[in-house]
């Protein structure tokens, strides 16, 4: 028992190129002696984070991902969702550092490029060791973590109903029960696509560094916005097909001869070689066409790897879909109508922190 | 897909460099037009009969008391009609110039039709219309795209190649492989088309993507403010990507090791521009941007590639057209991407794919595709580079004309069939494209050897003052193909002593010197024949074994007598007594340099060869002292003989239409070479080529027939040209002989030995000894 009181708080990070995501277990299940013997900081960084759901200027909870009544090793408690970007590392360092991490003497297990990165920052600043631990094996093992527990309330799983039909095309749990094989695709700033033959048995088959950051990196230098929701919020608003180039553009209607139809995109950003429709398009427009390009570009290569493994069900992850609704439709769509119905699209409540999970599951096994 | 009109506002001056009757040559002889008008260049293709003179030979009835001389025959200037294709390159600025004068030179009125393709098309069409009073036919991009493309795989050597920057030279070009199917070709106009080809008429485009040129140039435009596709390039190649692309190392401080991503590698591209709240400078952003697209073309490409199985890809469009930048990041990405399974190939004629295409829609009745066809090296205007770092000057050259023209061949080309693997078969022994010493001298040694050229050009010639006018343009143009070459080594693919035979050939050709040399090989095969009785009575009178070693002796002095070689064109020049004896003497004692004889001769007490094939080298005392008595021994011990002699003239090499005289002739006084003859022993056959060296995969259709037909199991090849320049390193399926005296001071160093060294190569393939 003392052991475990010890190993307290339970973390897991996973620091990212854009985001620093960070999964914390709050025990629900202290007991009254327990109580007394926690020391005071690790009292008031409970404290915190429990009662806040923002944290400095960019530290968020994500609280409608909150995981509650969670057993997790044998404790009852709730997990809890908390980003930052990773550009304010910094402020996160002097936090631990002032409200005296380090004194807990607890293993900060982290994932994720920045934990190689940051070690020696987290050394020097904040006075932690990390226990660093690979991303890939991380994302793997927290995905099918919360895929098993959150059975039993809403669903983790979900695919969208008629991807084709924008009228008809609603959310629909999905039950993974038997997940394998399974092609995760992982969106952040890149993105990774992993094929996934048993929890211990994955392999990276490619990536592509046209991801969010691509996303996020062109609408800034396009439209002058800074934030992800800034740029999701204009793209909702605008046309992409005044910025790209559809193939009835170029020949007036669909090119039969080779069965593509008039409305797909011939050239993404093609509308922009003519100087006139560089000048009439609006910001929404541009962050519109945008975030098509890259979710379809992403949709494409995803396609080619499944057909090249042969894997039919593909579950997509990572930060880049959080609140996007939109790219998740026009994946769900892509898979659907190209592949003729064979790929289904999955999609994952929690999105962004499977790394993370797996780094706090990692802790665990630790110990 | 298409390509795209975008870039409308070129403001461009539009005076025509090239005087346009040295661009749109042969007009008047000019049907069926074909034009392939892209986002800035248009492609104008036709087809023209040219009129040249020809050397023919032809016999004088030696029974008939009335000859006039001693002579064996008698040569003619013939004219005569050959196919040509056109295919000229231009700014779009130009079009309507260009409309104009075609319409003023165009004498043939069959022509109704003008067939049509690419983006630009329908925007001309009425202009097109109104000024050739032709009616435009609209033919299916792609379908163009790949009919060209197979057109100038199969019918243009080093057409493909690899492109490597940094290397030793830039471009690496590709044997020519018979089968060109299946392969992949990846269009990168404004967006990406991929497409499976797997015969010449039947291809899927199997997938494609929207990221292409048109993003770059469309995207680029937006974050630079650049407006040219030209320019934008230009900036890509001065930036830094790594100031706006978020690297591996930017997320984890050094490499990602256990997935062997290293640091460098982009992680997310634009992935800074996202985190950072300053300004980023325009070559960086395009820089960054071209990394990007040219990354995800070549992912899909091999993501493509690998699920069809496909391991030749071919990429084009205006994207690729020639820019080193984005041959250079394709190549990258494909290499990344494959770990070299896959190279990135590309093409020398990329440009005219459209317009070739769209010509043989048009042609289909006169069926191109039955005939091969030759790069015409004097009316092409060759590969430039177009790295503006490289050579500014060049540069120059786009606002001018570019210009490809093939000559229809007489017959189909084939590969021999005895080629031990055809993929990989590489006629020529040194590339000087990246061999630069063999380079300097070989350039050094074609142009000192030009006044010698001229001099025989114009004695060829019944009128020598209007000969010497003509004599002189041949030179100018080939002194500047030389400069050319020294510049651009890989203007026409792969620079070989062949190729500068060929150009030369080729130049004679353009100005009306069918054959320089046909008078000096009429005199030589004339004082050669009356030998021929007295030194095969001198080999008979030998030992079976001092005369095997005799007749191979005879082959090689007899191969001294060569006009083409530097050290004893001076001799045979200065000396016309330079007797077939003094030539033995002069030949290197044994051991020669390449000395395998004492094989061939354990091999001649053997059984007999079912066949053999000789390609011959030289008229006169080669083929008549030296190559015949050859024949004949191998005749007598009931060895099928097949001669394989030039279609055409080149130097004094000996052509099928002599030899047969010299054989008829021959045959009249021997009685094995007559029997021969008759029984159908001995075979002469064309091979196809005018030129002094041999590529083995380019052989008459007949004579690959011949071939099989008589289950040759031994190949004879002859000289300098065919045996050393090309051919030395060739591996045959049957056993082989190559000979050859060394009768270049250089090349003999090169290769170890002296002048007049000798290369007796007797060779069996494995498993057949």
């Amino acid at each position: 028992e003392k052991l475990k009181i010890l190993t307290f708080p339970w973390f897991g990070m996973d620091i990212g190129g854009t985001l620093v995501k960070l999964v914390y277990f709050e025990p629900k299940d202290i007991t009254a002696e327990e109580e007394q013997e926690e020391v005071e900081n690790l009292k008031s960084i409970r404290r915190y984070l429990t009662s806040n759901t923002a944290y400095g200027k960019s530290g968020i909870r994500d609280v409608h991902l909150e995981l509650q009544e969670l057993t997790l090793d044998g404790r009852t408690g709730n997990l809890h969702f908390i980003r930052f970007p990773t550009h304010d590392l910094p402020a996160f360092l002097q936090m631990g550092r002032d409200k005296h991490f380090s004194s807990l003497h607890t293993t900060l297990c982290a994932t994720g490029g920045g934990a190689y990165k940051f070690e020696s920052d987290f050394r020097r600043m904040a006075d932690l060791e990390l226990h660093k631990l690979d991303e890939l094996d991380c994302l793997v093992r927290g995905v099918l973590y919360i895929d098993s527990v959150v059975s039993w309330g809403a669903s983790e799983c979900y695919y969208f109903e008629n991807p084709t039909d924008p009228e008809q095309c609603v959310q629909k749990p999905y039950n993974l029960e038997n997940p394998y094989p399974l092609l995760l695709v992982n969106i952040g700033s890149g993105v990774s696509i992993l094929a996934v033959y048993s929890e211990n048995n994955y392999k990276r088959v490619t990536g592509t560094s046209l991801g969010g950051g691509t996303f996020l990196g062109l609408c800034c230098l396009l439209t002058g916005c800074s934030t992800f929701e800034e740029a999701l919020q204009m793209a909702s608003e605008g046309e992409s097909t005044r910025v790209d180039k559809l193939v009835r553009d170029i020949y007036g209607g669909d090119y039969e001869r080779f069965g593509l139809p008039g409305w797909a995109v011939a050239s993404s950003f093609g509308n922009m070689m003519s100087k006139e429709k560089r000048e009439s398009v609006s910001k929404e427009d541009l962050a519109r066409a945008t975030l098509v390009t890259i979710t379809n570009n992403i949709g494409s290569i995803t396609r080619m790897c499944a057909l090249n493994e042969s894997i039919e069900r593909v579950v997509f992850v990572g930060n880049f879909l959080r609140v996007n609704t939109l790219s998740m439709k026009l994946l769900a769509y892509a898979m659907d109508y190209w592949s003729k119905g064979q790929l289904k699209a999955l999609f994952l409540r929690h999105e962004g922190y499977f790394g993370a999970v797996g780094a706090l599951l990692e802790l665990l096994h630790r110990t | 897909m298409a390509e795209c009109v975008g870039g409308s506002s070129h403001t461009m001056d539009k005076s025509i460099t090239l005087p346009p009757d040295q661009i749109f040559r042969n007009l008047e002889n000019a049907k069926r037009f074909a034009i392939d008008i892209g986002g800035s260049l248009t492609k104008l293709a036709y087809y023209s009969t040219v009129q040249h003179k020809v050397a023919k030979v032809r016999s004088f009835d030696h029974t008939a008391k009335e000859a006039p001389s001693d002579k064996l025959y008698e040569i003619s200037m013939q004219e005569e009609v050959t196919a040509r294709l056109h295919f000229i390159k231009f700014e779009n600025a130009y079009i309507e110039t260009c409309l104009d004068f075609i319409k003023d030179h165009l004498v043939n009125t069959e022509t109704k039709v003008i067939k049509a393709t690419g983006g630009g098309a329908h925007k001309f069409k009425e202009l097109i219309e109104k000024k050739l009073g032709l009616k435009v036919d609209k033919e299916d991009e792609m379908t163009c795209l790949i009919k060209g493309c197979n057109f100038v795989l199969k019918n243009i050597p080093h057409e493909a190649f690899v492109y490597a920057r940094h290397a030793d030279s830039e471009f690496r070009f590709q044997t020519t492989n018979p089968d060109i199917f299946p392969y992949l070709l990846v269009n990168i106009g404004s967006g990406v088309s991929i497409v499976k080809v797997e015969s010449e008429d039947k291809f899927e485009r199997i997938g494609g993507s929207s990221i292409g040129g048109g993003t770059f140039w469309g995207l680029g435009a937006l974050l630079t403010k650049t407006k040219r596709f030209d320019e934008l390039l230009q900036l890509a190649s001065k930036g830094q990507h790594t100031n706006v692309d978020m690297l591996v190392k930017d997320i984890y401080g050094g490499s990602y090791g256990c997935l062997g991503l290293t640091g460098d590698l982009i992680a997310s591209s634009f992935g800074k521009s996202a985190t950072a709240d300053k300004d980023f400078c325009k070559e960086d952003m395009a820089k960054s941007l071209l990394h990007m697209i040219s990354n995800d073309i070549g992912q899909l490409a091999c993501l493509y590639a690998k699920l069809h199985g496909l391991s030749r890809v071919y990429f084009g469009g205006f994207f690729i057209r020639g820019h080193p930048v984005t041959m250079h990041t394709i190549t990258y990405s494909i290499n990344f991407f494959t770990k070299g399974e896959v190279q990135a190939l590309f093409l020398r004629h990329e440009g005219y794919l459209g317009a070739i295409g769209a010509f043989l829609k048009g042609a289909e009745e006169d069926n191109p595709n039955q005939y091969s066809w030759g790069e015409n090296y004097a009316g092409s205007s060759g590969l430039m580079s177009v790295s503006p770092e490289m050579n500014p000057l060049q540069r120059a050259r786009s606002g001018t004309f570019d210009m490809l023209e093939m000559d229809r061949l007489e017959r189909q080309l084939v590969n021999l069939p005895l080629l031990q693997d055809p993929s990989s078969y590489i006629p020529d022994t040194m590339d000087l494209t990246e061999d630069a010493p063999a380079r300097e001298y070989w350039l050094y040694c074609f142009e000192e050897a030009l006044d010698g050229v001229v001099k025989r050009a114009v004695a060829s010639q019944p009128d020598p003052q209007e000969a010497a006018a003509r004599a002189e343009k041949f030179c100018q143009k080939y002194r500047h193909k030389l400069q050319t070459l020294r510049h651009q080594p890989f203007a026409y693919g792969s620079l070989t002593v062949r190729s500068l035979l060929d150009t030369r050939e080729h130049c004679l050709n353009e100005f009306n010197f069918p054959d320089p040399y046909s008078k000096i090989k009429q005199r030589e095969n004339d004082s050669a024949l009356k030998y021929f009785q007295k030194a095969v009575k001198a080999l008979e009178q030998l030992s079976w074994e001092d005369r095997q070693f005799a007749l191979v002796r005879g082959v090689l002095a007899g191969n001294v007598f060569d006009w083409g070689a530097k050290a004893v064109s001076d001799v045979l020049e200065s000396d016309p007594e330079f007797g077939f004896e003094e030539a033995k003497r002069q030949l290197e004692v044994r051991p020669w340099l390449v000395d395998c004889f004492d094989r061939w001769l354990e091999r001649l007490k053997g059984p007999p060869h079912k066949c053999a094939l000789f390609f011959v080298d030289n008229s006169g005392v080669d083929i008549i002292l030296g190559v015949m008595p050859f024949v004949r021994e191998l005749l007598s011990r009931g060895t099928e003989v097949v001669l394989a002699s030039n279609s055409g003239p080149a130097l004094n090499d000996v052509t099928n239409g002599e030899l047969q005289i010299l054989t008829e002739r021959i045959a009249a006084m021997d009685p094995v070479i007559r029997s021969g003859l008759k029984e159908d022993r001995l075979t002469l056959v064309q091979s196809g080529s005018s030129s002094p060296c041999l590529d083995l995969s380019r052989l008459d259709k007949v004579l690959a027939m011949v071939v099989r037909e008589r289950q040759t199991d031994l190949v004879i090849i002859e000289g300098m040209g065919r045996a050393i320049h090309t051919n030395y390193h060739a591996m045959l399926s049957c056993e082989s002989l190559k000979m050859a005296v060394l009768k270049n001071s250089w090349l003999a160093d090169r290769l170890g030995g002296k002048l007049f060294s000798v290369v007796f190569k007797y060779e069996v393939p494995a498993g057949k000894c």
